[in-house]
């Protein structure tokens, strides 16, 4: 049997690829696709590409992701998710996500099918991948209730005599959504502080889109090659969209503000205050340079890294 | 410095008496967190932290944090990497002791945080998070929970954290701490180790909904020293994690 393509629609793996979040989501993003994002765990959640999916109205998504924090609670109560691969759903700051609880207790806006995991086997899933393997096994989860019955995890024999394992299936997403906090032109993306499985899930991928804080000359990249964490080739899309993690945080560019987290939990309660809070901060705002406007001056002042602690150099000379 | 404190405080205090000096600790959030600052502070100076958002820190974060992912938890790490190589961590088995919650607990320590239907109605939990692993993989665990009689349950609809089972290869949890008191969990019964100071046997008793030994001479949970308390409040200067109604919705 001959394999598909990984990247059938990879525009081009070298050259180029900035573009806007609109057109990155419209082009990368399709109906029924399978998308990470959220991969870091709290920090550099992609929000502003969240918020354009569902201005976007796409439909009938599988997310797949770690810990979403909010993230996935919002895309799912704006009906937008068909199915959940993930360890935790929920709201970080508050506990409970309604939206994803309404989904799945209720059906509403619509049903999901939820596939449990571990951290741990999200993570397996997307290295097998991200290896080319068909899976990897583990010892994780045995004697518990996630791996019984389990799509995507079988017990195994080692083929060495130890004892029994879990396989975990790869876990391949359609697309990769990764904050971080610099690129160069070609999508060479710099990143820093908890990676989670960022690197994992932009191999696995079909198409990644990197969104970043700032772009910058190729030769910054180059000085420090190894905080590359996804070399341009593997990058579909890139966008420039400061402050598109808010309100979760970015080593050295923002601080978490925490307030929105404990407020989307109090209004999105009640399916009437989900709209009203969708309204607000997704469907009256154009694009996120609206969203920071929105926010106000004194918020992002106070959310911004103004000072400076830097890395030692590390000196590359040949 | 007063001697008045919050039982949450005191909860952390318990946690930090858990880790010993030199451990390798999977640290949780929560109360957890400030667990393993204080320990770090006091008896456990070489302890070292995995987080696991790839996260290695042998000192507290420098400022208080809700996550973490949040910068002062990054700052001066030792190192940051991804989730799969602190896990990988926890696989070989390098950790000694792991931190895990839960909103169920059952007497052989398994705990539920995926969906229960306990009070008739099915109620949708967050999930694992790490929680699965920590519970399969750590040296030992310390669980931590709300003692409430909807949440100790004789068994759990759902395993999301194994507890003792048998055949398990290493590990399981040895202490549970609840806002009523200290318990052991590692003979696969619930067993007193300690109530909080002005708890009786038998509030415990009706706040856990299945058997639990509690001796007479049951002591009282050690209090927080001044030093403790000094520590706990400027880690969580607001009584965030630590005030006696959490100020989360």
């Amino acid at each position: 049997m001959t394999e598909k393509p990984l990247t059938p629609t990879l525009p081009r793996k070298g050259g180029e690829k900035l573009t806007s979040l609109r057109e990155a989501i419209a082009e990368q993003v399709h109906d029924g696709d399978a998308i990470a994002l959220g991969l870091a765990l709290e920090s550099g959640i992609p929000f502003a590409a969240v918020h354009e999916i569902i201005r976007q109205q796409r439909r009938d998504l599988t997310l797949i992701g770690p810990i979403s924090d909010m993230a996935f609670d919002q895309l799912i109560a704006a009906g937008t998710v068909a199915k959940v691969i993930a360890a935790w759903v929920g709201n970080v700051a508050g506990g409970s996500g309604y939206g994803f609880r309404r989904a799945y207790e209720q059906g509403q806006p619509r049903r999901i099918v939820m596939e449990d995991h571990s951290n741990f086997t999200v993570g397996l899933a997307l290295k097998a991948a991200a290896m080319g393997l068909p899976y990897l096994p583990t010892f994780t989860g045995i004697g518990g209730d996630i791996v019984r019955g389990h799509p995507r995890i079988r017990p195994i024999d080692d083929p060495f005599g130890g004892p029994n394992l879990l396989a975990v299936g790869a876990l391949r997403p359609d697309v990769a959504i990764i904050h971080v906090q610099r690129a160069d032109p070609q999508g060479n993306a710099h990143l820093w502080g908890n990676l989670g499985l960022t690197v994992e899930a932009a191999y696995a991928a079909r198409r990644t889109i990197v969104i970043c804080e700032e772009i910058v000359p190729e030769a910054v990249i180059r000085s420090d090659p190894n905080r590359t964490v996804i070399p341009g080739f593997l990058v579909s899309a890139l966008v420039e969209e400061p402050g598109g993690a808010l309100p979760s945080s970015v080593q050295g560019y923002w601080r978490r503000d925490f307030e929105p987290f404990l407020a989307y939990h109090r209004i999105s309660r009640t399916p009437e205050g989900f709209q009203s809070w969708l309204r607000e901060w997704v469907l009256d705002l154009p694009d996120r340079p609206a969203y920071l406007r929105h926010m106000g001056d004194a918020v992002l002042e106070r959310l911004r890294v103004t000072d400076r602690r830097l890395a030692a150099e590390a000196n590359f000379a040949p | 410095m007063t001697s008045r404190y919050t039982r949450r405080e005191l909860m952390v205090v318990a946690a930090a008496r858990e880790i010993r000096d030199d451990e390798v600790v999977f640290v949780g959030m929560r109360l957890p967190l400030l667990g393993f600052g204080l320990a770090k502070a006091t008896h456990a100076p070489n302890a070292v932290g995995l987080f696991e958002n790839g996260v290695i820190r042998d000192r507290p974060a420098e400022a208080f944090i809700y996550t973490m992912g949040d910068p002062p938890n990054i700052a001066g790490a030792v190192a940051c990497l991804g989730l799969v190589d602190v896990m990988s961590l926890l696989q070989q088995g390098r950790v000694d002791v792991g931190f895990i919650g839960g909103a169920e607990v059952d007497p052989l320590g398994n705990l539920n945080t995926t969906r229960t239907s306990g009070s008739g109605s099915l109620v949708r939990l967050p999930g694992s998070g790490g929680g699965g692993d920590i519970a399969s993989l750590a040296g030992r665990t310390v669980l931590i929970m709300e003692h409430e009689p909807r949440r100790f349950r004789e068994r759990v609809d759902y395993i999301t954290s194994p507890g003792h089972f048998p055949g398990r290869r290493r590990g399981g949890p040895a202490t549970l701490i609840t806002t009523l008191g200290v318990f052991d969990l590692t003979t696969g019964r619930v067993r007193a180790a300690s109530l909080h100071p002005g708890v009786t046997p038998q509030q415990v008793r009706e706040a856990t909904g299945f058997p639990i030994t509690i001796d007479d001479h049951t002591p009282a949970t050690a209090t927080p020293s001044a030093d403790e308390l000094a520590y706990i409040r400027h880690a969580d200067p607001e009584g965030f994690w630590t005030g006696d109604s959490m100020k989360t919705a």
